[in-house]
């Protein structure tokens, strides 16, 4: 195991940012079209990280312009991710959050989370998450993000 | 022929600078030191007796000690001969700087003993039906034969028995890094045996 180990040193990345499950991202990939080669950005929720070494990987999923999910898994340190940004980190208990496929609308969002003091969590404007809906109505996001009906809510 | 003795390491991947992620066998092979040569005049063929691992003096019996006494190196955990062309003199080492990236290669080992297993693991049968009425069928072979003529089952029916333990080739794999600081070759996609166990790595018979 150590000789493996050692061996995948050389291959993987010091420079990823730090994300995890629940946070989106924006992922810009290269891409290799003929001779040309550009990049394309994939943005979405992270929904999972596993593995180690250079078997690591993360899921992203977004919604689609016509509507559709779309998961798409990336090997964390592939040479063909050109970087990672993270836009908003998400408060959530797991760290598969596979159940995201069954929810729909309000209850498949994700509160942001906020890092430093409680109390700044707390008078912060509550975040929406993913789902391009409730981005449509931002104005009722207030009400819609206390807890208990993020549970009740199918 | 270029051959080596090593153990296997391993699996991981390995990313190619254009992204692609390899699947690779990592081995540990070599410096393999010769312990005897075998001459066409002396033992009717010629090939070479290599040594490889370690393992402490004291395990050793006396006539083992002898054998790589009479050579001049220290023992080795491994013996084993290789048929290797080429000028080499007894207390040589070979090592894996005799594979290049690039190069297809074969692994020989033997593969992991899986026990007794039934015919659909071993042969690949198919197994019974699942539904309409069947029972117990599931894994069945089916049939192994006649009746009255010739009332006995051929020799060499495929039926359940130990799988694995068997000497396998792996053929034609490629070889995607060669390190020579640490005696590592990485070959894409997978080689017989556990972890650990001894292989040997030749320069592919299909060219």
């Amino acid at each position: 195991m150590k000789i493996i180990d050692q061996l995948e040193k050389g291959y993987l990345r010091d420079d990823i940012t730090e994300f995890a499950a629940g946070d989106d991202i924006r992922v810009s990939v290269r891409i290799k079209e003929g001779e040309k080669v550009r990049t394309q950005i994939f943005a979405g929720t992270v929904i999972s990280r596993r593995g180690g070494g250079t078997g690591a990987t993360f899921t992203v999923r977004k919604l689609s312009s016509n509507g559709v999910f779309i998961e798409r898994v990336f090997p964390l340190h592939s040479p063909n991710i050109e970087k990672i940004e993270r836009v908003k980190a998400g408060k959530v208990r797991r760290s598969k959050l596979y159940y995201l496929r069954e929810m729909t609308g309000k209850s498949a969002r994700i509160e942001e989370r906020f890092f430093g003091k409680k109390t700044e969590k707390k008078a912060a404007k509550p975040a929406a998450k993913a789902a391009a809906k409730t981005e449509e109505k931002p104005a009722k996001k207030a009400e819609d993000k206390t807890p208990e009906e993020a549970v009740t809510k199918k | 022929m270029r051959e080596l003795i090593g153990s296997k390491v391993g699996m991981t991947r390995v990313f190619r600078e254009d992204g692609e992620a390899i699947p690779v066998t990592v081995i540990e092979a070599g410096p393999n030191v010769v312990v005897q040569s075998m001459t066409e005049e002396k033992h009717g063929y010629s090939a070479v007796q290599v040594g490889f691992g370690e393992r402490a003096e004291r395990l050793f019996n006396k006539p083992q000690r002898g054998h790589f006494a009479k050579s001049d190196v220290a023992p080795m955990r491994h013996l084993r001969e290789i048929r290797f062309e080429g000028e080499v003199k007894v207390g040589d080492s070979l090592t894996v700087d005799m594979f290049k990236e690039g190069e297809i290669v074969d692994v020989t080992g033997v593969s992991k003993g899986l026990g007794f297993q039934g015919v659909m693991r071993r042969h690949g049968f198919k197994g019974g039906q699942k539904t309409h009425g069947q029972s117990d069928r599931e894994r069945a072979p089916g049939s192994i034969g006649q009746a009255s003529t010739p009332s006995r089952v051929f020799k060499g029916m495929k039926m359940g028995g130990r799988m694995g333990g068997d000497k396998v080739t792996a053929l034609g794999l490629d070889v995607v890094r060669v390190v020579p600081e640490k005696n590592l070759i990485l070959v894409r996609g997978t080689v017989p045996g556990k972890n650990g166990a001894l292989v040997k790595v030749r320069i592919s018979s299909r060219g």
